[in-house]
């Protein structure tokens, strides 16, 4: 059996790309799939957990972050789409609207 | 080495491989595919943690729902918009790979070093069967079931809402106009 700590550190390594990812890309697209990639990463995590303290309650943890993550990302993309279609451009940088 | 141990390197290595690819590819779309195989990925390990419920989950939810749904998205705005390189925001990558470095080295650290965690042997798992999973969702988790359910739908309109095509501004039918009408 592989032990949990091995999960565990590919979970942080999964998320910390992911981390990099929302940090240095510009584009609004690619930094919501970074987003999907921490939430997995966690999820990876949490199931790690759940099998290491035998306990489903993870399990369903992992289950509510789903519904959660799908919820996100489809008013994320629904957001994307309305604003590049009054400004034509998804990079973050230029997304400025609202700065001050 | 076992052959477990062995799959799990293995699965692990490709899936960061597949987590790179998204951050460092160019066209988004490469990026989508990317994420595909990393949640295909993630799926294969999530059966090796006694999770087969969640594995068809993932595969279901991710692999067939955000991704297609990312997907359409490139295509409906047009990916051909390459990020200008170099252009401002010069530093924030350093920054950001640097704190990337201290938090990996800190996370590494203290999960492989200082963690001494031993697993609970026991079968309340049940494989991560639907069965065993769905008891628990259907009595202790029912509130928060319910809850997701009412979010999806808020997120479902909210998407419809947000992504319709803005139509161009009619009067309003009141009696008023209907009378100008006639």
């Amino acid at each position: 059996v592989v032990p949990t700590n091995f999960y565990l550190v590919l979970g942080a390594l999964i998320f910390i790309i992911g981390a990099v990812g929302v940090l240095t890309r510009r584009s609004a697209l690619i930094i919501l799939m970074c987003v999907e990639m921490m939430l997995n990463s966690v999820n990876l995590t949490l199931i790690a957990l759940s099998r290491q303290w035998d306990n489903l309650n993870g399990q369903v943890f992992v289950f509510m972050i789903m519904a959660v993550a799908a919820a996100e990302v489809a008013v994320g993309l629904a957001i994307i789409i309305a604003h590049s279609r009054h400004t034509n451009t998804t990079n973050i940088d230029e997304i400025n609207l609202l700065k001050w | 080495m076992s052959l477990s141990l062995l799959f799990f390197i293995v699965i692990g290595a490709i899936s960061l491989a597949a987590a790179y690819g998204v951050v460092a590819s160019r066209l988004p779309i490469h990026s989508a595919l990317f994420l595909l195989a990393h949640f295909a990925m993630l799926a294969v390990l999530y059966i090796t943690l006694d999770a087969q419920f969640l594995a068809a989950t993932q595969v279901i939810v991710y692999a067939g729902g955000i991704v297609i749904l990312i997907l359409f998205v490139i295509m409906l705005i047009g990916s051909e918009q390459i990020e200008n390189q170099g252009d401002y925001r010069s530093w924030t990558p350093y920054v950001a790979m640097l704190l990337g470095l201290i938090l990996v080295s800190t996370l590494v650290y203290v999960l492989l070093i200082e963690y001494t965690g031993s697993a609970v042997a026991g079968t309340a798992l049940a494989g991560g069967a639907p069965a065993a999973v769905g008891i628990v969702l259907f009595t202790q988790y029912i509130l928060p079931l319910e809850l997701a359910a009412i979010l999806l739908l808020v997120a479902l309109i909210g998407a419809l809402l947000l992504a319709r095509r803005p139509t161009a501004e009619k009067p309003l039918k009141t009696i008023e106009n209907l009378s100008l009408e006639n």
